[in-house]
C-alpha cells in the first residue's frame, strides 16, 4: 500500500516536472525541471529495487550531464523571446502527436499484449540479494566486450568534445616553452668592448 | 500493487511529453537536446521495469550502456552547440541552413 502511494506521488511529480521541462519560459528553469525529473526517476527505480541504476542515475545524470547542460545554458547569451516564437502555433500539432503516441503505446500494451504477463507484481527477491553485485557479475563476464566498447565511446566523446571546442584566438599572447628553454646567453646579451671615456 | 503496466504507462506518457516538447520548442536546440534526454529516460524506464518484472538482469545492463551513450551524446551535442553559438551568435534552428562552417 505504501509502495503504491509512493509510486503515484513520485509519478505525479515526474510528469509535472516533464511538463515543466517543455513548457518553461526560461531554459535554466527547464534544466532544473529536468534535474527534478531524473531525481524522481531514480526514486521510482528504487521502488522496483534497481538500486545500482538509481544511484548511477543521480551521480552521472544529475551530477555530470545536467551540470554540463546548466553551464552551457548559462554561458550562452541567447534571446529567449525570439526562440519562443511559434510556440502556440505549434502547440496543437505537438499535442495531437503526443496523444497519437500515447494511444499507440496503450494499444500495444492492452490489445496486443505480446504474450507478456503485465498485471502481475514483482517476485520477491531472496534474502541478502545485492543488485549491484548481480549486475557486476553479469557485466564483467557476459558483457565484458560491450563494457570495454562503452569505455572507448566515452574516450572518443572526450576527445571529440575537446577537439570541437578548442580554438586559436588571434592576438593571444602565449609562452613558447621549448623556445624559452633552448635560448642561450649569447642570443640575448651582447658584450661590447669599447674604450673608457674620460670626464670632460 | 504496482504492476508492470503502471511503469509502462508512465514511460509512455513521459515519451509522449518529450515528443510534444520537440514540436513545441523546435527553434531552441538546447530544449531539443533536453527532450531527447527525456525520451531516453522513458526508454530506460521500460528497460528497468521489464528487467525487474521478468526477473532478467540484462535490461539493467542495457540501461547502463544507454546511460554511457547518452552521456557521450550530451557532451558532443553541447560541444557542437557551443561552437555553433560562437560562429553564428544564435542557436535558432531556423537560422542553421548552411553546411559551410
Amino acid at each position: 500500500m505504501l509502495v503504491t502511494i509512493l509510486f503515484y506521488a513520485f509519478s505525479a511529480v515526474l510528469i509535472g516536472a516533464a511538463l515543466g521541462v517543455i513548457l518553461a519560459r526560461n531554459p535554466v528553469h527547464s534544466v532544473l525541471f529536468l534535474v527534478l525529473c531524473f531525481f524522481n526517476a531514480a526514486v521510482l527505480w528504487l521502488l522496483i529495487e534497481a538500486e545500482f541504476l538509481a544511484i548511477v542515475m543521480v551521480l552521472v545524470y544529475v551530477g555530470a550531464v545536467m551540470v554540463l547542460f546548466l553551464f552551457v545554458v548559462m554561458m550562452l547569451d541567447i534571446n529567449i523571446e525570439k526562440l519562443r516564437e511559434g510556440f502556440t502555433r505549434n502547440a496543437p500539432l505537438g499535442i495531437v502527436i503526443a496523444l497519437i503516441v500515447i494511444v499507440e503505446l496503450y494499444y500495444v500494451l492492452w490489445v496486443r499484449r505480446l504474450g507478456i504477463e503485465v498485471t502481475g507484481g514483482t517476485a520477491p527477491l531472496p534474502e541478502n540479494y545485492s543488485n549491484t553485485a548481480e549486475i557486476g557479475a553479469v557485466l564483467y563476464t557476459e558483457y565484458v566486450y560491450p563494457f570495454q566498447l562503452a569505455a572507448v565511446v566515452l574516450l572518443i566523446a572526450i576527445i571529440a568534445a575537446i577537439a570541437l571546442t578548442m580554438r586559436k584566438r588571434p592576438g593571444l599572447k602565449l609562452q613558447d616553452i621549448p623556445h624559452q628553454v633552448s635560448v642561450r646567453a649569447r642570443d640575448r646579451v651582447r658584450i661590447v668592448q669599447m674604450p673608457t671615456e674620460r670626464d670632460p | 500493487m504496482i504492476t508492470l503496466t503502471h511503469y509502462l504507462m508512465l514511460a509512455g506518457i513521459l515519451f509522449a511529453i518529450a515528443v510534444a516538447g520537440i514540436f513545441l520548442n523546435r527553434k531552441n536546440v538546447i530544449l531539443l537536446l533536453m527532450c531527447i534526454e527525456l525520451m531516453l529516460l522513458a526508454v530506460n524506464f521500460n528497460f528497468v521495469a521489464f528487467s525487474r518484472f521478468l526477473g532478467l538482469l540484462d535490461g539493467q545492463i542495457f540501461v547502463f550502456f544507454i546511460l554511457t551513450v547518452a552521456a557521450a551524446e550530451a557532451a558532443i551535442g553541447l560541444a557542437i552547440l557551443v561552437v555553433l553559438f560562437r560562429q553564428r551568435q544564435s542557436i535558432n534552428v531556423e537560422e542553421l541552413d548552411v553546411m559551410k562552417g
